[in-house]
């Protein structure tokens, strides 16, 4: 088969150097997820047996769908996505390159903490409240029958308390933390390198083109 | 007077007496620890020693026996490090700390021996006796970086975590490579011939040495864990079983020729979450505490060995030989160092820069194993020019090198430990990011890293822990102290500001359905809260976060909606706790 059809909007994303190589090796597995269709639905996700044992599958598979990461205007769920918003979401999870300057560097590490900031921001109001928190919190220890769901929600809560800390500082007694924001969220994330964790290998930028 | 009689306990004792009190000798002195590392005060002080005894008994001061030395002295240690170790930087960066140990000691050896080899050809120096393969011999034992001595330096200075699991992951691994190389050569200076098939089965022999240490590593940590499944009525023989298994890990690795260090590291490794989880806070503290003191006892008594064994008739002293040994040990820990970054920084994201490679390469310390390597050579009428060499090898690197690197480090800026507090915030975070990578690779189809930590994990929780913890025992009551202690501060905070309970929603982090123990209340006026949380209690979320991580999860995502609205509840405790508060006064 010969290569995948893509827009100028993806290869906008990657820099000129990615191979076709990867982007044949996505099509064929969309091809396969969305069985042999045009797009993919929410549903299809299922036929992956290993995510089904993953706390935050649902989470996951709500971000794919997301309009806010599908860098498209409007807001809210979309209901099926085709192949150029799945790589869309996969360049969330592309390397860092060696070339990048500093301004570079600055706004690839403010995309993906964007995208991990809609996973965690379920209601779309740009905040993350305490109980979205606890959600999270939940989900990540789910599944454990022995955890009681309070030392979950307390642990979410001291989280929330020490985020405050970091963002706000010393509060009155009459302020009220509303919620984390975008701001305080990249505030948080300072001290984990997340240019260098949160990439998928396969997506690395072959080496030798880099030579040419 | 029946000295005989206690002759052996007592020297032991005395010798451990002088090793503790030259450590706090040393201490007294606020400045020289910063400025001499330990281990180059105590190799003093066991120079001293040396003369002392050479000059009042006018022969050679007793040397560290071989086997005394890996038999008792280096097992804590490694026990230590092992038990200790962060796993999970460790496992981050297990290719390239497997790449350096293999692949950098072996490029060492044949680069120190045939170097060697090529120096005593030279007329001049008189050492055409020495043949390649006892060159090749010194090669495997000088080249392995030592774990106590780059231990006892890096202890001090702080670098970078990932730095740090670097050069002391492949001090610990590259065990397995230097036992091999020593002793096939070693067999090979006594067989007449050497065929090819003999080197294949070196080869062979690496592989087998190896992995046999970790599966003999492994199984004994998972009896050790088995074990203390059914400790939970004779709570004080616990830490027992830890050091026992560890220690019979270890022997019985050395009793089939396989490399003792890395079966002991991989029973620790495999043992202690399991075993962590199992027995009582108690004996946790003191496995720390005896685990602790036994490497420190051991490893001050091997640095005064080295320095009393220093002194004596052991050394040719061939200066030509010594000089070009060391100079050949720095440039071939140099260049293997520099060649092998070069293939490691292509394939990985996270590259290893020009000054944590300088920090790689001068940090090769030599220590106490080639010592009792070298005295381990069969007498052959050159083993005492070898002594000599080996002895100012170990004396340079741990002077000079140990002295110098901490202001190299802070000369060069090398990226240091974080020494922020760890928050409960950064390990949900990780915990998040974890999961995040392994549904991206399971959805991508690819199988990386996280795919098979995530493989490996499920298979963890599914059989291992059946099988290996006695219960899920969560610490429960630690969480609940702290945020007893959190809400406790919330409300002394209230009170001070002279607000009782009408503010609106605040972060809520109060235990609902938790209230203070009547003896407590007593106590809230005059107790001090520290800022931060406990370390301890920090470590137990984090415990619980990484334990309990992976289960099967319900299906159906939770939208939530709702935001937390002007929850009464905060306010009513506060109001509540305060009120309590001012009525016991």
């Amino acid at each position: 088969q010969g290569q995948a059809q893509t827009g100028p909007g993806v290869t906008s994303l990657f820099s000129p150097a990615v191979t076709s190589e990867q982007i044949e090796h996505l099509h064929r597995r969309f091809k396969q997820l969305s069985q042999d269709q045009l797009t993919i639905r929410k549903e299809n996700f299922d036929s992956i047996p290993d995510l089904e044992f993953n706390p935050i599958r649902g989470k996951i598979v709500h971000a794919f769908f997301d309009k806010r990461n599908l860098r498209q205007e409007s807001d809210g769920l979309a209901d099926e996505i085709n192949f150029e918003d799945f790589l869309t979401i996969m360049s969330y999870f592309r390397p860092i390159e060696m070339n990048m300057d500093e301004e570079q560097l600055d706004r690839f590490r403010k995309e993906k903490l964007k995208f991990l900031f809609h996973m965690y921001d379920s209601d779309h109001d740009g905040k993350i409240t305490l109980q979205e928190y606890r959600n999270v919190v939940e989900e990540l220890l789910s599944g454990n029958p022995h955890l009681e769901k309070e030392s979950a929600r307390s642990i979410a809560d001291g989280a929330m308390m020490e985020a405050a800390s970091i963002c706000v500082g010393q509060m009155g007694p009459d302020q009220v933390y509303e919620g984390i924001t975008f701001e305080d969220f990249l505030k948080m994330w300072q001290g984990i390198d997340i240019e260098t964790k949160m990439h998928v290998r396969f997506l690395n930028v072959d080496t030798i083109a880099h030579c040419y | 007077l029946d000295y005989q009689h206690v002759q052996v306990p007592f020297e032991i004792t005395l010798w451990i007496m002088l090793a503790s009190l030259a450590k706090i000798g040393f201490h007294l002195y606020n400045k020289l620890p910063s400025v001499v590392p330990e281990s180059c005060l105590l190799i003093f002080v066991g120079l001293i020693m040396g003369g002392i005894i050479y000059g009042l008994n006018d022969r050679s001061p007793p040397v560290m026996d071989s086997d005394i030395f890996f038999l008792y002295l280096l097992p804590p240690i490694v026990l230590d490090a092992g038990y200790f170790m962060p796993s999970r930087p460790f496992f981050e960066n297990i290719g390239t700390i497997l790449l350096y140990a293999v692949v950098g000691t072996i490029w060492n050896v044949f680069g120190i021996g045939f170097s060697l080899y090529g120096i005593c050809q030279v007329k001049a120096f008189r050492l055409q006796d020495v043949s390649l393969l006892h060159n090749l011999l010194f090669g495997s034992l000088i080249a392995a970086v030592d774990p106590v001595a780059v231990l006892a330096v890096f202890e001090e200075i702080h670098v970078n975590e990932k730095l740090h699991i670097l050069v002391f992951g492949e001090s610990l691994l590259n065990d397995a490579v230097t036992v091999v190389l020593y002793k096939l050569f070693r067999s090979f200076c006594e067989m007449p011939t050497i065929k090819s098939v003999d080197v294949f089965a070196g080869v062979g022999k690496f592989f087998v040495v190896g992995l046999g240490g970790v599966l003999v590593g492994l199984s004994f940590g998972f009896t050790a864990a088995f074990t203390t499944r059914f400790t939970k009525d004779i709570r004080v023989i616990e830490p027992l079983f830890v050091f026992l298994y560890s220690y019979l890990s270890y022997l019985t690795a050395e009793m089939f020729h396989l490399s003792g260090i890395v079966a002991i590291i991989s029973c620790a490794m495999g043992m202690k979450r399991y075993v962590e989880a199992n027995i009582s806070l108690k004996s946790h503290t003191t496995v720390k505490y005896f685990m602790k003191m036994w490497s420190s006892v051991s490893d001050t008594l091997i640095f005064i060995f080295l320095g009393v064994s220093t002194i004596g008739e052991n050394h040719e002293w061939n200066w030509p030989y010594i000089c070009f040994t060391v100079i050949f040990c720095l440039i071939w820990r140099a260049l293997g160092v520099l060649v092998l970054t070069f293939f490691v920084n292509r394939f990985h994201v996270n590259t290893i820069t020009s000054k944590d490679q300088f920090i790689i390469a001068y940090g090769g310390l030599r220590g106490a194993i080639c010592f009792s390597l070298v005295f381990l050579l069969p007498d052959f009428h050159r083993k005492k020019l070898f002594i000599a060499a080996t002895t100012v090898v170990i004396l340079f690197t741990v002077f000079v090198q140990g002295m110098t690197i901490r202001p190299l480090v802070d000369l060069l800026a090398v990226k240091r430990k974080r020494e922020s507090a760890p928050t409960v915030g950064e390990q949900i975070h990780i915990r998040f990011l974890d999961h995040l990578l392994a549904g991206i690779e399971d959805i991508s189809g690819h199988w990386g890293q996280y795919y098979w930590k995530d493989k490996l994990e499920y298979f963890n929780s599914k059989y291992l822990q059946k099988i290996l913890l006695r219960e899920y025992d969560q610490p429960k009551s630690s969480i609940v102290l702290l945020y007893e202690k959190l809400e406790r501060k919330h409300a002394i905070e209230l009170a001070q500001a002279g607000q009782l309970g009408h503010s609106p929603a605040q972060p809520s982090f109060l235990c609902s359905g938790f209230l203070c123990s009547s003896s407590d209340r007593t106590v809230l006026a005059d107790q001090k809260l520290e800022d931060a949380p406990n370390p301890d209690a920090l470590d137990n979320m984090q415990e619980i976060l990484a334990r309990h991580l992976y289960r099967i999860r319900r299906t159906g995502p939770a939208y939530n909606r709702h935001t937390l609205p002007g929850d009464s509840e905060p306010s009513e405790r506060a109001k509540e706790i305060l009120i309590l508060r001012h009525t016991n006064r």
